[in-house]
């Protein structure tokens, strides 16, 4: 079981729209996929017509009362389940927090595993992981899973990234937002262990801004794998919306879903 | 995988007839396998319909499409179905597969139930219940073949290698795998979308069309469409609403049958169609000739359908039913050929055209026996090298000095041997004489059986007796002389008195076999139990006695044809050595195994089993028999 993650502590950036897009794709290479929308706006599930609502919310999974298993859902998509978001998820910080100070059933005895060590809420400690281990059990049935990660930088960022095999950032190609890719290449960098592969791409090009077609890969921090292929910013995409599915599924021959695709060829051969 | 809520099916009891104007309506199901008429189109079209009060029924373009052939294959007695197993091979582009289902499965995944056969009854029940409950306890098994052809037999040793090879290969031998039924099927599938336009549960049709079977040449016809509720992860509920939404519309019925029951009710069939057992429908009161012409025709079928077998030499169990039907055969005629035969002579002819029913005359018995000898006689040189081909592994296996290549020369002249002993069997049965035997003996029998013309609730006239006096009087006899033989037999007896023994103890297991339905459950299977055992026990001695002698017989006509190598003969000897040591176990076995059949409590349990027969088929209304 591979583990993608899509991220960025800028929301409007086009994490979900990479999320589904890819998720799908993957799926349609045949393997057995799970998004998980992480994000209490709950975009990912509306794209997918998956009502935003699990049962019991963040704090029954977070705290093991429920398995993640029971909140998936089937999408219209062969391969494709979602675990839908949750209103509840806008306290997901706090439950991590208080899960990990607490303990919790679920969580006693693996702590050792996580190579985090440490208690409380220390740095890459227990609840820096607590996302890692509700995945563990999923490993049997699916083959990738991808997390739509809320903007900010948080502790359940901090869980998304300790869990991910690799993090896929989408980049509007201005000058700031090539500093925020350097801030988290450095805070993965200072991992214990297990450290993800990160791979930025360009997303929402618009040809016609200077700017745009002036920022080049070459200013990405070594650490990152800078993606090829841009995602540009096209009416298509938009429509995503009004769909409520992905633009490789309503528009597979679109540049969009060119441009998706060859993306998602380029993260698989990440690592 | 989660399995599917329901299965479902166009009722079997609706015209399909009627449907035909409906067919253009048909939306959601795609284009029908075969053929113009689609006769099952008003039955989709009223399940789209049906589900459109609860949904919106939209077609699953992702769905893969086309059509699927699926060929059933299973032994001529059905070893497979009664062993619960259903094995289908479905053709592919880059050669097929074999898919093995277990009976739960099959029953899972078809909501199996089988509804023609009585003796797979309860298996099937057990299989429905276990697709109630959705049970996930069961298996398909699929292998990879190439070069499967799907219209010839197959023998275990012919499966390639691989799981279900391994699998089948020890239920099926020495029997051959046939084609049973071949069935084309288109399958589509549906979305059912929540007001959402989600997809919440999938709707699956599988239209099939019966292709070719065991009766080749008839004409495709289409079976009863099955339809499936497909749940979506998460929205059991949905799921469930889909079905009941199924379960009321008019001409849909929950699926009790599998899609093989449906093909083969279509050819005229049912599984397990066949057995070798005599199950003649005999009852108590029933006049003692028609009973005796029932069970007589009843084996008078077994050897008729097992003769195209011999004769393709499809696999060794069609000579050994058929001549197990030649052997009943010749005890019936000989413990109650008189039954059959004209008695009365004191009526005149034109009397008895007029009222007393058929007989056969004591020549046509006559004839009968001695066309049932020759038939025995023909076959028994076929079958005798047939019983040392089959048991050939398990003779190598137990060499201890001798290497197993070391009998190699003599398996090879068994073959030969054998080749050239089934030719003249087949000449015998492709001759006039055996057509002229079959036909004449059903002619003779057939309106016996019939009552005379006074059908299956025939009653007894004056001078008859019933099915269940003679069965009484005759299985008495045929134990008593058991009992006195066997009484007889000391531990210097020849050989000669067991092997008559074990030929007496046959009839009177034919005997008590042919009126089984008369006797008490119970007690018939105490006493058939310990019976069974004796005959074990006077089999292994005899067999042992026979094959002792041919090996020595073997062994001569080996050398003198120059093809016995040194090493063969001295193998042959230490298999003649083991055969003797059988042989020494079952002779000092027999005392123990003599006694507990016919000793006092023996003799008791007989006596109590025959008396139950004769009181439920009432005392003899007249004074002949």
């Amino acid at each position: 079981m591979r583990i993608y993650a899509t991220y960025n502590i800028k929301g409007g950036v086009g994490k979900t729209t990479a999320a589904v897009n890819l998720a799908c794709l993957a799926a349609a290479d045949g393997l057995r996929t799970v998004l998980w929308d992480l994000d209490p706006q709950g975009a990912a599930s509306f794209m997918f017509r998956v009502k935003p609502r699990v049962k019991g919310g963040g704090k029954a999974l977070i705290r093991g009362k429920r398995t993640l298993d029971e909140a998936i859902k089937g999408t219209d998509f062969g391969n494709l389940d979602l675990i839908p978001a949750d209103f509840t998820y806008r306290n997901m910080d706090l439950l991590l927090d208080s899960n990990g100070s607490n303990g919790s059933n679920a969580s006693k005895g693996r702590g050792a595993s996580n190579g985090g060590g440490g208690s409380g809420s220390s740095p890459g400690g227990k609840p820096a992981r607590r996302l890692g281990e509700l995945l563990a059990p999923l490993a049997g049935e699916y083959d990738a899973v991808f997390l739509d990660c809320p903007p900010s930088i948080s502790l359940v960022s901090e869980n998304v990234l300790h869990a991910a095999d690799v993090i896929v950032v989408p980049l509007i190609p201005t000058t700031l937002s090539v500093r925020t890719m350097e801030q988290l290449a450095d805070f993965v960098d200072g991992f214990n262990g297990h450290r993800p592969d990160v791979v930025a791409f360009f997303s929402m090009v618009d040809r016609r801004k200077k700017l745009h077609r002036e920022i080049t890969q070459e200013i990405f921090p070594e650490r990152v794998v800078a993606a090829a292929t841009a995602v540009p910013a096209l009416s298509v995409i938009e429509r995503m919306s009004a769909e409520r599915a992905p633009v490789t599924a309503f528009a597979p021959r679109s540049a969009a879903s060119r441009a998706f695709r060859g993306l998602w060829a380029e993260v698989q051969d990440v690592g | 995988m989660t399995p599917d809520l329901a299965s479902f099916k166009a009722s079997p009891d609706r015209d399909p007839v009627a449907d035909d104007t409906a067919a253009a309506d048909d939306t959601a199901a795609g284009n029908p396998a075969v053929g113009e008429r689609d006769e099952w189109g008003g039955v989709v079209a009223a399940v789209t319909a049906a589900l459109g009060q609860g949904f919106t029924v939209v077609p699953d373009r992702t769905a893969p499409r086309g059509t699927e052939r699926r060929t059933w294959f299973d032994t001529y007695d059905w070893r497979l179905f009664r062993a619960g197993l259903l094995l289908e091979y479905v053709p592919g582009r880059r050669g097929g597969e074999l898919r093995l289902t277990s009976a739960t499965q099959a029953s899972a995944a078809q909501a199996g139930a089988t509804q023609a056969s009585a003796t797979n009854a309860s298996a099937a029940r057990a299989g429905a219940a276990a697709a109630n409950r959705n049970s996930s306890a069961s298996e398909v098994l699929v292998q990879p073949v190439t070069g499967w052809q799907s219209s010839r037999p197959h023998h275990a040793c012919d499966i390639p290698p691989g799981i279900v090879a391994i699998r089948v290969g020890k239920v099926i031998a020495p029997r051959a795998l046939l084609p049973v039924a071949t069935v084309i099927q288109s399958t589509a599938v549906s979305r059912l979308l929540n007001a959402d336009a989600k997809t919440v549960a999938r709707l699956v049709v599988e239209r099939p069309a019966l292709s070719a079977g065991r009766q080749s040449g008839r004409q495709r016809s289409r079976l009863a469409p099955r339809f499936t509720i497909q749940p979506v992860r998460g929205y059991p509920g949905q799921a469930r609403r889909a079905a009941r939404l199924l379960e009321g519309t008019e001409g849909v019925t929950k699926a009790e049958g599998t899609l093989l029951e449906d093909a083969l009710a279509a050819l005229g069939a049912a599984p397990a169609d066949y057995s070798g057992k005599v199950d003649a429908p005999v009852t108590a009161t029933m006049p003692a000739s028609q009973a005796v012409a029932v069970i007589l025709l009843r084996l008078l079928d077994t050897l008729e359908a097992n003769t195209n077998g011999v004769l393709r030499d499809i696999d060794t169990e069609f000579l050994h039913d058929f001549r197990v039907a030649v052997r009943r055969s010749r005890t019936a005629l000989k413990l109650f050929g008189d039954a059959l035969a004209e008695t009365e002579t004191g009526t005149g002819p034109g009397t008895r055209a007029r009222t007393a029913p058929r007989r056969a005359t004591p020549r046509d018995i006559e004839w009968a026996a001695a066309e049932f000898k020759w038939l025995g006689d023909l076959t028994t040189p076929t079958r005798d090298l047939d019983v040392h081909l089959l048991g050939f592994e398990d003779m190598t296996a137990r060499l201890r000095a001798a290497k197993p290549d070391d009998l190699e020369p003599f398996r090879n002249y068994l073959a030969e041997r054998r080749a050239r002993e089934f030719r003249a069997l087949a000449r015998g049965l492709r001759s006039p004489r055996f057509g002229d035997l079959t036909r004449r003996w059903r002619d003779i029998l057939t309106p016996i059986g019939a009552g005379g013309g006074r059908g299956s609730g025939a009653s007894i006239r004056s001078g008859e007796i019933s099915a269940a006096a003679l069965a009484a009087d005759r299985t008495r006899r045929a134990f008593v002389k058991v009992a006195r033989r066997g009484g007889a037999i000391t531990p210097d007896s020849p050989h000669e008195s067991l092997h008559n023994l074990r030929k007496r103890c046959k009839e009177l297991r034919y005997a008590l076999e042919f009126f089984a339905p008369l006797h008490d459950p119970a007690a018939y299977g105490k006493v058939v139990g310990d019976l069974k055992k004796l005959q074990g026990c006077l089999g292994d001695f005899q067999d042992s006695v026979v094959q002792v002698d041919e090996i020595r017989l073997l062994a001569t006509s080996m050398q003198a044809a120059g093809e016995a190598p040194a090493v063969t003969l001295l193998a042959m000897g230490e298999i003649a050595s083991g055969l003797a040591a059988t042989q020494a176990s079952a002779r000092a076995d027999f005392e123990r195994r003599f006694v507990a059949f016919a000793g006092t409590d023996g003799r008791r349990r007989m006596s109590a089993l025959l008396r139950g027969g004769a009181r439920s088929g009432g005392s003899r209304s007249g004074g002949a028999g």
